[in-house]
């Protein structure tokens, strides 16, 4: 193996497993946004759009870090810095 | 097929300078949202009834009560900053969704210069309400110590700000091309409508934290 190769490899196992434990993260945080809103929801239907308009927001910061994960994994597969200066 | 991630191709030169397709994309993007200015303020000043008129006054007020339930009162100056910034992401990310459109909002370039925006604007509003002095002391409150962790969180939030943005833009549009690429016509037209959704939300989301952040800096020293 040239170190061309084990360097895909590091990078397709890393982008992997970025990506798998990104996600795992910012399921859990997001499943339990959506529970505590239902919770409040049921207890204060009043306040519905003052209720949803916090919980899209904070789903969508939560996701960000899933996100950013994914941004990770697609530098290691598509613009890895170090194939590069390997020379190919 | 062409997956388009972090480059940005380059569409012709004027004299040393490359203009690339995002900046085609964002300038495009703006003319456009100011003749729509244009033409409300027309309406505004003449025909206050006509219903173009009442479109406009509905956005700056819309903008108006947002800033207000943040900061918890008016403010003209911040209103304006996240009613752009909103209506100029929002604006991006729907063009994205034309075909062979490349939406500004997924390079990282156009998203890091907004994010240096509002960086820049966060001092800039903290001076001018509270004096140089009284701004630079509350890096040092409650104790000297945490001073480098103010500093890393604004540098971080700002980090966090342009990722975001990109990331999910960028995502979307690549999936979708992944979709047309292996499956095909009418396949991806559900993600097309969540792109939808998720363009106007990052939207509301980045001016709404840019709102935050200086509401932060304005306000820190009423409480």
């Amino acid at each position: 193996m040239t170190d061309q190769t084990i360097i895909a490899v590091v990078a397709m196992a890393g982008a992997a497993l970025t990506m798998a434990l990104g996600a795992i993260g910012a399921a859990i945080g997001e499943s339990r946004i959506g529970a505590a809103a239902m919770d409040a929801l049921a207890r204060q239907p009043d306040e519905a759009s003052s209720i949803t308009r916090t919980l899209f927001v904070s789903l969508a910061m939560v996701e960000s870090t899933a996100i950013f994960c994914l941004v990770v994994a697609l530098i290691l597969l598509f613009a890895n810095p170090f194939l590069s200066v390997m020379g190919n | 097929m062409n997956l388009r991630i972090f480059g940005d191709p380059v569409i012709f030169e004027i004299g040393p300078v490359p203009v690339t397709e995002t900046m085609v994309t964002s300038t495009a993007v703006t003319i456009a949202l100011v003749s729509a200015a244009v033409l409300l303020r027309h309406f505004v000043s003449r025909q206050p009834h006509h219903w173009l008129a009442i479109v406009a006054f509905m956005t700056v007020d819309s903008f108006d009560r947002l800033v207000e339930e943040i900061i918890g009162r008016r403010h003209a100056i911040v209103a304006t900053l996240a009613g752009s910034l909103f209506l100029f992401i929002a604006a991006c990310n729907i063009a994205g969704q034309l075909p062979g459109v490349h939406p500004a909002t997924g390079s990282l370039a156009t998203t890091s210069a907004l994010a240096a925006v509002v960086f820049l604007s966060v001092p800039i509003a903290g001076i001018w309400t509270h004096g140089t002095w009284e701004y630079v002391k509350q890096y040092f409150r409650p104790n000297p110590l945490m001073m480098p962790l103010h500093v890393i969180s604004e540098l971080s939030r700002t980090l966090a700000l342009a990722v975001r943005l990109f990331g999910n833009i960028m995502s979307g549009h690549l999936v979708v091309g992944l979709l047309v690429a292996l499956a095909g016509f009418l396949v991806p037209t559900p993600i097309m409508a969540l792109d939808l959704l998720i363009g106007l939300l990052q939207a509301y989301i980045f001016a709404i934290l840019s709102t935050v952040y200086i509401g932060a800096a304005i306000s820190a020293e009423e409480e």
